[in-house]
């Protein structure tokens, strides 16, 4: 009985990758924990072990192949004494695809190009019209996960005083490989592999930073950033009041931060109310790649700390970045991502592809929504939200956090405050619900916000089920 | 009556009488201010926590005098000496503890959290042990600049027993950085002795599994406070790691002016102060070596007097901060991007 050897998924969130090497040829003998091949996803390259012994009959993905995906046959195994050259693949799962790649990446054009999304709920997000971008840039569609890379490069390459620290950063290429190749290019002086010690980096961080560096410290991901939070509130965002001004900070803490996938309650949480609740903070979280790239520039300068909330789910996602020398936005200002007439969506970090894709569909029921990407929680850009509302008369927030206490009742306090007389309905909140996030896949599903709670919540506020 | 202090008895050390007379004078300072503190806030004129630092003047002042330009001091809550030590103005130090706009943080920061960026004073931390990886951070800093200084962060027996300690012992080490770790082991942590909160009770020993080496010292010594102070800061300059000092010290005050003092004897106190009073250990040892007369101390005591009385009025003659002040300094302006 011959054994079909599958792509393995070789991280929660990976659904392809390139089948870089093969390590045997077809009729090698294999036994049970050799490494058969190399494969490389947008994180990380990592071998394939053989989990059955037999001989190698068939490679059916050549070396070299991208976009291969997780669960495809990619080579089948003969077992003792079976005829490797008659045997073929039992399986009819997922179709290997040819020896070609697969992925169609749009080339930079004279205008903003159409982006593209590379997983289905994340639509493009459009650039209306940013007044930093002069007429006649070209963009370059670039990877959320690119995007903070080549950030951080550039303000290393610009101040001396710029340096990256944290876990897995340096010689692993990140633990996300959002640190990628900066070691090669900056030395392990300004790209330190940390030991697993949130509290005691962050708080070494906040030092380095007091005493005239300016730090980029990386959590793998802001659970962990839980362990620092003392240095973070304490110690980086109060000393500056406390000192009378003396003893400003600049530090960016940045990580993924939110749901990822299939990881459990400890792992997936929306920190973003937590650390817009200080004063002495900046808080930032942006959605795509532009924006990513110019708000972490503009972060890394910004001479207050500044907490920068990533998303791990959109990492992979690639967007128009403009072809500037040096692209830099002002944290604190929200940005309208597709206009509309009916309803204001207001989201931020992943949430915004939500809210485009629920625009799109809304619009297909006859409903105009606006899609306002708040990109910074504190300073929190009401004024864009407020001027949106009074157009639309509408709204609904959308936050990947927990509703108690979280960023949309900020906001909808907000608005009831001061367009109150604009409102045509009660202000509507999407959000994940209130249980610690569950492991199974229906459960984490039903937990977390979807794009149809948001059509639901805007159909709502609209009386569009009412008629 | 008093019997001669144990320090006095030691062999003459390579300090000079300028150096002994300088150390008098600093440490003189600090209890005289600390007097004063305790009787303003006796008085309802200092509020909040205050954690004064009598009995334990001869460890800022001996290793202050182990430091050159630009070397930093970071410290905890209790670091009203620390401040003096480093040559801060006692007058901005006393109308912080008052609350008033002539305070070091403009009356926004209080007893704990005061700082000099001109004197390399980093703090005045209040959450206990936070100052560790701090310090270790200044460190940090130092190397990555190579410019030669060295970090002192200072920390009590209590804080001895916080994670991040060890953590920053741990990246200190393996990084090579220029700190000296202080411990000050006044052998309470607010109420709790060190040997009924601590499995070792030799702190110096703590560096051992990070390879860090350490030693005890007689923190009630300051010429003792000195000399393993030199070679510490030394080490750590020459780059070959952090170092661990313990100094063996002991507060005569209560942990902060609210504490019941029913943990220890009154006998216990009273001992340490007769025998072991940095200051009268000094003193003594001044006078024996001919280098002052008792009239010429009691000069420096009436001088240091009218700096603390100065201070004192100050703190009270200085105003409540401008309102407008609730607003300022919560970020730092962005220069345009």
């Amino acid at each position: 009985m011959s054994v079909d050897i599958l792509m393995p998924a070789l991280s929660p969130t990976m659904e392809e990758g390139t089948l870089s090497k093969w390590l045997k040829k077809e009729g090698d003998t294999v036994s049970s924990g050799d490494v058969i091949a190399e494969i490389e996803t947008d994180k990380a390259t990592m071998e394939v072990e053989a989990v059955d012994e037999g001989i190698l009959a068939k490679i059916l993905v050549a070396e070299g192949t991208e976009g291969v995906k997780v669960n495809a046959v990619i080579a089948v195994l003969a077992e003792d004494g079976e005829d490797a050259g008659s045997v073929k693949s039992s399986s009819n799962g997922a179709a290997a695809p040819a020896a070609a790649p697969t992925e169609q990446r749009a080339e930079p054009s004279e205008s903003a190009p159409a982006p593209k999304a590379e997983s289905e709920d994340a639509p493009a997000a459009a650039i209306l019209s940013d007044p930093s971008i002069p007429e006649g840039t070209t963009f370059t569609e670039t990877t959320v996960r690119d995007a903070l890379r080549d950030a951080m490069a550039e303000e290393m390459r610009r101040d001396e005083t710029v340096f990256v620290m944290g876990e897995e950063v340096a010689e692993y290429q990140g633990a996300y490989k959002v640190t990628r190749e900066l070691l090669q290019e900056f030395g392990a002086r300004r790209v330190v592999d940390t030991p697993i010690t949130e509290h005691g980096f962050a708080g070494l961080g906040v030092g380095a930073a007091f005493g005239g560096l300016k730090p980029i410290v990386e959590f793998m991901t802001f659970n962990f950033a839980m362990q620092a939070i003392d240095h973070i509130i304490n110690s980086a965002a109060k000393t500056l009041y406390m000192s009378g001004g003396q003893m400003g900070c600049p530090i960016v803490f940045r990580g993924p931060n939110g749901a990822a996938s299939r990881v459990g309650a400890q792992h997936s949480q929306d920190y973003a109310s937590w650390y817009g609740h200080i004063p002495g903070l900046k808080v930032v979280a942006p959605y795509d790649a532009a924006d990513a790239k110019a708000l972490l520039k503009a972060a890394i300068r910004d001479p207050n700390p500044v907490v920068f909330l990533e998303h791990e789910l959109v990492y992979g996602t690639s967007f128009p970045v403009p072809d500037l020398d040096d692209y830099v936005l002002p944290i604190g200002k929200a940005a309208v991502k597709r206009a509309g007439t009916d309803v204001t969506l207001v989201a931020y970090s992943r949430m915004v592809g939500f809210a485009l894709q629920a625009a799109e569909e809304l619009a297909e029921q006859g409903i105009s929504a606006e899609v306002v990407d708040l990109r910074s929680i504190r300073p929190l850009d009401t004024a864009t939200v407020i001027e949106s509302v009074k157009k639309t008369n509408r709204i609904v927030t959308c936050e990947e956090g927990w509703r108690y206490m979280g960023i949309g009742a900020e906001i909808c306090a907000s608005v009831v405050a001061e367009a109150f007389d604009y409102l045509d309905a009660p202000p509507a909140r999407v959000h994940q619900k209130d249980v610690p996030l569950p492991y199974a896949a229906n459960l984490e599903a039903m937990s977390l916000p979807s794009v149809a709670d948001i059509i639901a919540a805007a159909r709502k506020v609209c009386y569009a089920d009412q008629e | 009556m008093a019997t001669k202090p144990k320090s006095a008895k030691k062999a003459p050390s390579k300090s000079t009488k300028a150096d002994m007379l300088a150390y008098y004078r600093a440490m003189l300072l600090i209890r005289r201010f600390e007097e004063k503190a305790g009787q303003l806030y006796g008085m309802g004129k200092i509020a909040g926590f205050c954690h004064l630092y009598i009995g334990q003047e001869a460890v800022v002042t001996g290793m202050q005098a182990c430091l050159k330009d630009g070397d930093q001091v970071i410290t905890g809550y209790r670091d009203h000496g620390h401040m003096l030590a480093c040559g801060l103005d006692p007058k901005g130090v006393m109308a912080e503890l008052t609350g008033r706009s002539g305070g070091l943080s403009k009356g926004k920061g209080g007893s704990m959290h005061m700082f000099s960026r001109e004197k390399n004073f980093f703090g005045g931390h209040g959450i206990v042990g936070a100052q560790v990886p701090l310090g270790t951070g200044l460190a940090f800093a130092n190397k990555y600049k190579n410019n030669g200084n060295v970090s002192l962060a200072y920390f009590g027996d209590g804080a001895a027993n916080q994670g991040q300690v060890y953590e920053a012992f741990n990246m200190a080490s393996l990084w090579d950085l220029p700190v000296v770790y202080v411990i000050e082991n006044n052998q309470y942590a607010m109420g709790t002795s060190v040997a009924r909160a601590s499995a070792e009770v030799e702190l110096f020993k703590r560096g051992i599994s990070f390879e860090i080496e350490g030693e005890a010292v007689d923190g009630m010594d300051v010429l003792a406070v000195k000399e393993a102070g030199e070679k510490a800061v030394k080490y750590a300059r020459s780059g070959k790691g952090p170092y661990i000092l313990e100094m063996k010290t002991y507060r005569y005050r209560g942990h902060s002016m609210s504490d019941p003092a029913k943990y220890r004897k009154r006998e216990e106190v009273d001992d340490i102060r007769t025998h072991h009073d940095p200051i009268e250990g000094l003193k003594g040892q001044l006078v024996e070596a001919g280098h002052a007369t008792e009239e010429e101390l009691k000069d420096i005591d009436k001088e240091i007097k009218a700096i603390v009385k100065e201070a004192a009025d100050f703190s009270l003659e200085s105003p409540e901060p401008d309102p407008s002040e609730l607003w300022t300094d919560v970020l730092r302006e962005v220069e345009s991007v």
